[in-house]
């Protein structure tokens, strides 16, 4: 195991982002593809509320000295209303409303969707710091590097409590949350350091779960990556798992075997007991170890031990990278007898 | 004397005839002092908070105590302070008067209403005393079940009695608006005091039951370890998050219904004209009590929520914005061809217009989904939402106060200062928190102990800011206590309003009437009917 490079949390020690107007920032740096999309819709809204603000408080301001009280015994004009005028004032509002619902909405799923061939990076959330497993082996502590250029997708998980990934250069941000994942997914655009925080309050060092990003060219990531210790990639570490935990003994993958053969498994759909199928992602795997009387292969008695409390997020994660890496039927040593 | 032979105020002394009142309007006096207590309290965290956040390292307070700082903050505030504030205070002491009625349906039930808020604020005391709680007033699971080692459960306990008082106000309000209007008060007559009141009052007994099973099963799951928010223990943390909000969103709206209400009156008053689209603005609060309900999911767009589920409550969240905008435009044209007079409630009834306008339209960025990713959890939210409660809750609050002080006390206050309050309030008010919008698309989080330093400008205006919100709210305090004192006396209808209300004495008698009224026509009615309809 190598160590992971750790960096003291902290702030005064970090390098800040030398495009930043140092002491009285008012707008933050774009340094993803989606920051630019995000900003714009956030740009028209703040254009609507200028705008409907300066309305009413010009009209209010106006009313209130053109009609002001000149006499102690002054009264209004009895006016009790206009159908027209609310109509107005409500399909209006109501036609620009669905419009920014429209918009935010497809943000939201340019944010959500992600692009193929996103490089994978595992993350983990604990009380009060961030882990970080590359594919290639390589781990480290309140920061992340990646290259510029590249989408790049963040699978997470949490120890102990709920936390929340949030880079605000890159305006993407999602809550890490125990016993299940979330991901994230973002391409740099600007190589340079940038704040890393986390967003969902986590108890009391909260404030100090933070640390940076690092994008790099993508020349200088690929020295990045051959720098420094490197432990075992987190699939070479899931294949060891496989085996100290015994899980090889049931899941041999061959014919009779007591648990299904799972080369080739990850992406597929499996039937379950009881009818119904689902595909087998990260999170049905997930659950499937720590679980597995949840959702049982059909054919398949439900003899499995939960493993809760046995694996850490980490080595959770590291045997899924484990079984994402077995191809088929033709992988070994699972090569499964009655994968459909 | 010349004075009203007998009032609510001179009927009876000593400390058993307030306590054991069943007089509605000492009773809204009860809850005025107790509630001042609270935002006192609630005040004295909030400054510790800005102290803290002068400078970006945390070195005021530990974190630990930071993190109980901001918890009771808004613990205290919201669940002690502005759920109660308009209507427990004001709505207690005006609507029976205002529908000629001489108390509340169920007077016994709304001293217990007191007696249980004052039994769950003293929990809730209690918790701050003996070490705080750092969950934040949100008590997200699992931190507040598995992790938080603080004083969880009393809080909790506090909270869930409290709610009853809730419970019991709501239940009062609806059986008297009922039962208890004067004759020939129909519907479409009553004051829109006692519609917007009505609408919280739906909220109130709908929602409340639904936070008070939430914070038991908090208090269970810590106690008995049953593995409803645990994913540990096989719960979903995230279960709590749609719990909370189902009720927690809608107060939001207990909050800001009441002030709307408030300043429907304000505006008529002071424009000496009835309100414009009086329909509207009635209905438009049953839509948001209504369509409130069902928004509680935009809170949790960056939870892993469904996309499609967070598809629908964007949308939910869009609509109830429709109503707040037609209130808007209404009270605006209300004031078209009044007679304005600029007197302090009429200051605070436009400091709330301004200050809800930009709340609400900021509000709509977190509605959106693709947006709130940003901005969720940042100080853009914490900014966003004080711009409803303070600059509209707190804001229609003072102005009801000062709209309708000379009844309560019958006393006038000093105008000049009155005006001077309201005018700091509002100077005060933005300086705190419009940085805090700027700081928070910046990306700077929501309860940080330290931050780095590039925030630290906008922090520095933000606790300056909070200075002069503090003597904003000093003042009333000093000036009201004193008109008390030396006050002159106040006439029936000071401020030449109308309304069952400005047509007895200041203060009332305990009756409220000596001759139930018979009602003819809505309120805020001042003659010169013409009837025009604009293009």
């Amino acid at each position: 195991m190598g160590a992971p490079r750790a960096t003291e949390p902290g702030f005064g020690a970090e390098p800040r982002p030398v495009t930043m107007s140092k002491y009285f920032p008012l707008f933050p740096q774009q340094a993803s593809v989606q920051a630019g999309q995000v900003d714009a819709i956030f740009f028209f809204m703040v254009a609507v509320t200028a705008f409907f603000s300066l309305l009413i408080a010009g009209l209010i301001i106006f009313f209130a000295i053109k009609y002001r009280r000149r006499h102690d015994e002054e009264i209004g004009v009895a006016i009790h209303g206009s159908l027209v005028l609310e109509l107005m004032w409500t399909v209006i509002p109501f036609f620009i409303a669905m419009g920014m619902f429209g918009w935010g909405a497809k943000v939201f799923f340019d944010l959500y969707r992600v692009p193929a061939g996103a490089m994978e990076i595992f993350v983990v959330g604990k009380q009060w710091m961030w882990k970080v497993q590359h594919a290639g082996g390589q781990r480290e502590i309140n920061e992340l590097h990646v290259p510029a250029g590249r989408p790049v997708r963040l699978i997470m998980g949490s120890e102990d409590v709920i936390h929340s990934f949030y880079i605000p250069a890159f305006r993407v941000k999602a809550d890490v949350i125990p016993g299940r994942y979330n991901t994230l997914w973002f391409q740099a655009t600007t190589p340079g350091r940038y704040h890393l925080f986390c967003a969902e309050y986590c108890g009391t060092k909260h404030s100090g779960m933070i640390g940076s990003v690092v994008v790099m060219e993508p020349n200088d990531y690929q020295a990045w990556l051959s720098g420094g210790p490197v432990s075992d990639s987190p699939a070479a570490a899931g294949e060891k798992l496989f085996t100290s935990l015994a899980c090889v003994t049931c899941h041999t993958g061959e014919a009779g075997s007591r648990g299904p053969g799972l080369g080739g498994v990850f992406g597929h759909e499996v039937e379950l007991q009881g009818g119904g199928k689902i595909v087998a992602d990260e999170a049905y795997l997930r659950e499937s170890i720590v679980n597995p009387q949840a959702k049982v292969v059909a054919g398949f008695p439900p003899i499995m031990p939960p493993f809760q409390g046995m694996v850490s997020e980490e080595q959770l994660l590291q045997l899924i990278a484990y079984l994402k890496s077995l191809k088929g039927p033709a992988a070994q040593p699972a090569a499964p007898a009655q994968q459909k | 004397m010349e004075a009203p032979a007998l009032t609510y105020l001179n009927n009876g002394h000593g400390a058993a005839s307030w306590l054991l009142t069943r007089d509605h309007k000492r009773i809204a006096l009860l809850y005025l002092v107790s509630i001042t207590i609270f935002f006192v309290i609630g005040g004295i965290f909030a400054t510790l908070v800005r102290f803290e956040l002068l400078t970006p390292a945390g070195d005021l307070l530990a974190s630990e105590t930071y993190n109980k700082m901001f918890t009771m903050h808004g613990v205290v505030m919201v669940f002690f302070f502005l759920i109660p504030s308009i209507p427990a205070v004001l709505g207690n002491f005006l609507i029976p008067i205002m529908i000629g009625a001489k108390d509340l349906a169920f007077p016994r039930i709304n001293l217990l209403s007191w007696y249980i808020y004052v039994l769950g604020g003293a929990f809730t005391l209690f918790a701050a005393l003996s070490g705080g709680v750092d969950t934040g007033w949100t008590f997200y699971t699992p931190y507040s079940t598995a992790a938080a080692n603080t004083h969880v459960m009393t809080a909790a306990v506090g909270i869930f009695i409290t709610g009853f008082s809730s419970i019991l106000t709501g239940l009062n309000f609806i059986v008297t608006i009922h039962r208890m209007r004067a004759t020939g008060l129909t519907w479409f007559r009553l004051p829109l005091f006692v519609w917007a009141h009505y609408a919280t009052s739906l909220i109130m007994i709908l929602g409340t039951p639904v936070i008070a099973i939430t914070v038991l099963m908090v208090a269970a799951e810590r106690a008995l370890h049953l593995g409803i928010f645990d994913p540990a223990l096989g719960g979903d943390p995230v279960l709590f998050q749609h719990l909370f909000w189902f009720y927690s969103h809608p107060a939001v709206y207990i909050m800001i219904l009441p002030a709307m209400g408030v300043i429907s009156e304000i505006v008529q008053a002071f424009s000496r004209k009835n309100i414009f689209g009086y329909s509207f603005i009635a209905f438009s609060s049953i839509a948001i009590a209504v369509i409130g309900f069902l928004v509680w999911g935009h809170h949790l767009f960056v939870a892993g929520q469904s996309t499609y589920a967070g598809l629908v409550f964007s949308i939910l969240s869009f609509l109830v914005a429709i109503p707040s905008a037609i209130k808007v435009f209404n009270w605006t044209a209300t004031i078209y061809k009044g007679s304005v007079s600029l007197e302090s409630p009429m200051l605070y009834a436009f400091g709330f217009i301004g200050l809800f306008t930009i709340g609400g339209l900021t509000g709509l960025f977190l509605a959106a989904m693709g947006l709130d990713i940003h901005v969720h959890d940042t100080y853009f939210v914490v900014a966003h939402f004080h711009y409803i409660m303070v600059g509209g809750a707190i804001m229609g609050y003072l102005g009801g106060l000062h709209y309708w002080w000379p009844k309560i006390s019958g006393r006038l206050y000093s105008e000049p200062w009155a005006k001077f309050a309201a005018l700091i309030v509002f100077v005060g008010f933005n300086l705190t928190f419009f940085p805090q919008f700027v700081a928070g698309y910046l990306g700077m989080p929501r309860r940080y102990h330290a931050y780095p330093p590039e925030f630290q400008v906008l922090n520095v205006l933000s606790t300056a800011g909070a200075s002069i919100l503090a003597v904003g709210y000093a003042l009333p305090l000093i000036y009201l206590t004193w008109s008390l004192v030396a006050g002159q006396k106040a006439a029936n209808d000071p401020w030449g309003a109308r309304g069952l209300e400005w047509e007895i004495p200041s203060p009332p008698p305990t009756e409220n009437f000596t001759v139930t009224p018979i009602v003819s026509e809505g309120t805020h009615q001042y003659g010169h009917s013409q009837e025009v309809g604009l293009a």
